[in-house]
């Protein structure tokens, strides 16, 4: 009987969170998954880095490639008003945003260059990409630190 | 709301009950134990970016993290706290003596005699070594001076009346003993970079309804205090990271999935990545050894 009800619960909760996901307006969704291919494309520069992935240069190279590619996506539209922590669930998106937009962009932008110079070193080698992720990991935390709200 | 009340009147009844005995009189460092010791302003550059000083007392939204001009603002249940000019100047810390800046640092207490609030963690920093407080004075003296007058807080009454917090430290402030056990130079290193100068349970560990850390629950995540949103839990309950996720994480701000660190964390990560590595390593020793509240 526990049983059944733990797995109703389960069945529940699935169907929420699935419904939630959903209902997240599409440039929500879109930022968030932009995001995540950045870290996953990071995740096997890092492992590199860190010497838990064998290197090779083409794949080294198609990740940063990737992080180039993506910076080149105009981050305006998916920055839609309304869309912050305040007014909707499943976003940790800080109102602060919409307050200087030209700062995000920059900050954006900042997050390019940085991933240009891992384009020019991802194919030198391991030790190379090294310092180049820490130059784009300055740049992630100096957006999230004014720009991300902590989990809820 | 309710709790506001309950908090200012149990409070009140502290400050009745303690004016004029000797629970809300300042306790003061022994000058005795400083005579003898030179600082060394390297080794206190060190000590002062693991206590992260600069991150609190730096100017908002300044780039220039050495300039300690103060003005950053830090919400609590009872009121807003501005971070006073600390540099070297006639508006910050100018004509100090080292032992001022003792009481200071280690006991919460003012050159004329009066309490700190809390909000200055001096909580964790009264369990920083001798050498590294002569150290950090010798380099806090070098840094840039800056004339900006620090602000006036934002409390209300009871809080408002430093005595006060005399109540607070008789009940809540200790100047020795630790939380977790450490057997192993490591831990011991890892539990003195945590407890004494990171003072990472001010953000990491929830408070009871006056504001002090529930030690209870060590570690276990809190509120955010400036409104929404939570800290996260180090426990191993909640937090499934090796010893090298977190001292890479330190260093990097990278989570094992390549996710940033955000918000106040940065502040940390940024100090944390100027230290040796092996500070960082025996920080991430003493969370894998923290127990599940
Ligand atoms: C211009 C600002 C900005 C930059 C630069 C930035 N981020 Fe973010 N990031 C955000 C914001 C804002 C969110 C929250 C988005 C939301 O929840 O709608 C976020 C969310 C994320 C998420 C979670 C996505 C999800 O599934 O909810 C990951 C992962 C992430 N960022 C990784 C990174 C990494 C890695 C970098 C650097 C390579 C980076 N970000 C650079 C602003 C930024
Ligand atoms: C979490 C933020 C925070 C950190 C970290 C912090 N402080 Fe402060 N500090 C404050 C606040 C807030 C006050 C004001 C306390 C009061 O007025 O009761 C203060 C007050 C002081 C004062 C008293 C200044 C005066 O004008 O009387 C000194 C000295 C000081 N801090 C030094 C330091 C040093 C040294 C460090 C690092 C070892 C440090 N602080 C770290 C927030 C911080
Ligand atoms: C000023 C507040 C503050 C201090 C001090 C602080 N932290 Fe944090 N910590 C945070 C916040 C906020 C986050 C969430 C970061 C985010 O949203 O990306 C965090 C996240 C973390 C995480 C990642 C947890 C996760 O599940 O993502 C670790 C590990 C961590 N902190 C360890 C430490 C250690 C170790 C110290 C002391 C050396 C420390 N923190 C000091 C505020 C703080």
């Amino acid at each position: 009987m526990y049983k059944t009800f733990a797995a109703l619960a389960a069945a529940t909760a699935l169907t929420a969170t699935a419904a939630f996901a959903q209902d997240l307006p599409k440039e929500v969704k879109a930022r968030q998954g932009q995001f995540q291919i950045m870290a996953i494309n990071l995740g096997i520069l890092g492992g590199i880095a860190k010497g838990a992935i064998e290197y090779d240069a083409a794949t080294a190279q198609a990740a940063a490639d990737s992080l180039v590619g993506i910076s080149m996506v105009n981050p305006a539209p998916l920055w839609v008003e309304g869309t912050d922590e305040m007014s909707i669930e499943g976003t940790r998106a800080k109102a602060e945003i919409w307050d200087n937009l030209d700062d995000v962009v920059a900050k954006w932008n900042a997050f390019g260059e940085a991933a240009k110079v891992m384009q020019a070193a991802a194919g030198e080698g391991p030790e190379a990409i090294g310092p180049a992720l820490g130059t784009i990991g300055g740049t992630c935390k100096a957006c999230h630190d004014a720009y991300r709200a902590p989990q809820s | 709301m309710l709790r506001r009340v309950l908090i200012a009147l149990v409070l009140a009844a502290l400050i009745g009950a303690g004016i004029g005995l000797w629970v809300t009189a300042p306790s003061r460092v022994d000058a005795a134990r400083l005579a003898g010791l030179t600082g060394d302003t390297t080794r206190g550059q060190a000590v002062f970016t693991a206590a992260g000083c600069a991150s609190c007392h730096h100017a908002p939204g300044s780039d220039d993290k050495l300039v300690l001009a103060g003005g950053q603002a830090f919400a609590s249940d009872f009121g807003t706290f501005y971070a006073p000019n600390i540099s070297p100047s006639q508006a910050g810390l100018q004509g100090w003596s080292q032992a001022d800046f003792a009481n200071a640092v280690l006991r919460g207490v003012s050159p004329s005699g009066k309490h700190y609030y809390p909000a200055f963690p001096y909580t964790a920093y009264a369990r920083m070594t001798d050498q590294d407080l002569v150290d950090l004075w010798a380099y806090m003296q070098g840094l840039p001076a800056d004339d900006t007058a620090s602000q006036a807080h934002d409390v209300g009454f009871p809080f408002n009346i430093r005595r006060s917090v005399g109540g607070w430290k008789f009940l809540f402030f200790t100047t020795e003993g630790w939380v977790a056990e450490a057997p192993t130079p490591e831990l011991e290193r890892g539990r003195y970079l945590v407890e004494a100068l990171a003072h990472c349970a001010e953000c990491h560990t929830p408070r009871n309804a006056l504001g002090a850390l529930d030690t209870a629950r060590w570690m276990a995540g809190a509120p955010n205090p400036s409104g929404r949103g939570t800290i996260p839990a180090l426990t191993p309950d909640q937090l499934d990271w090796s010893a090298q996720d977190i001292a890479y994480y330190l260093e990097t701000g990278f989570t094992p999935e390549f996710d940033s660190a955000g918000g106040h964390m940065v502040a940390v990560v940024d100090n944390f990545s100027k230290l040796p590595a092996g500070d960082r390593a025996a920080v991430a020793a003493y969370v894998k050894a923290l127990s599940a509240p």
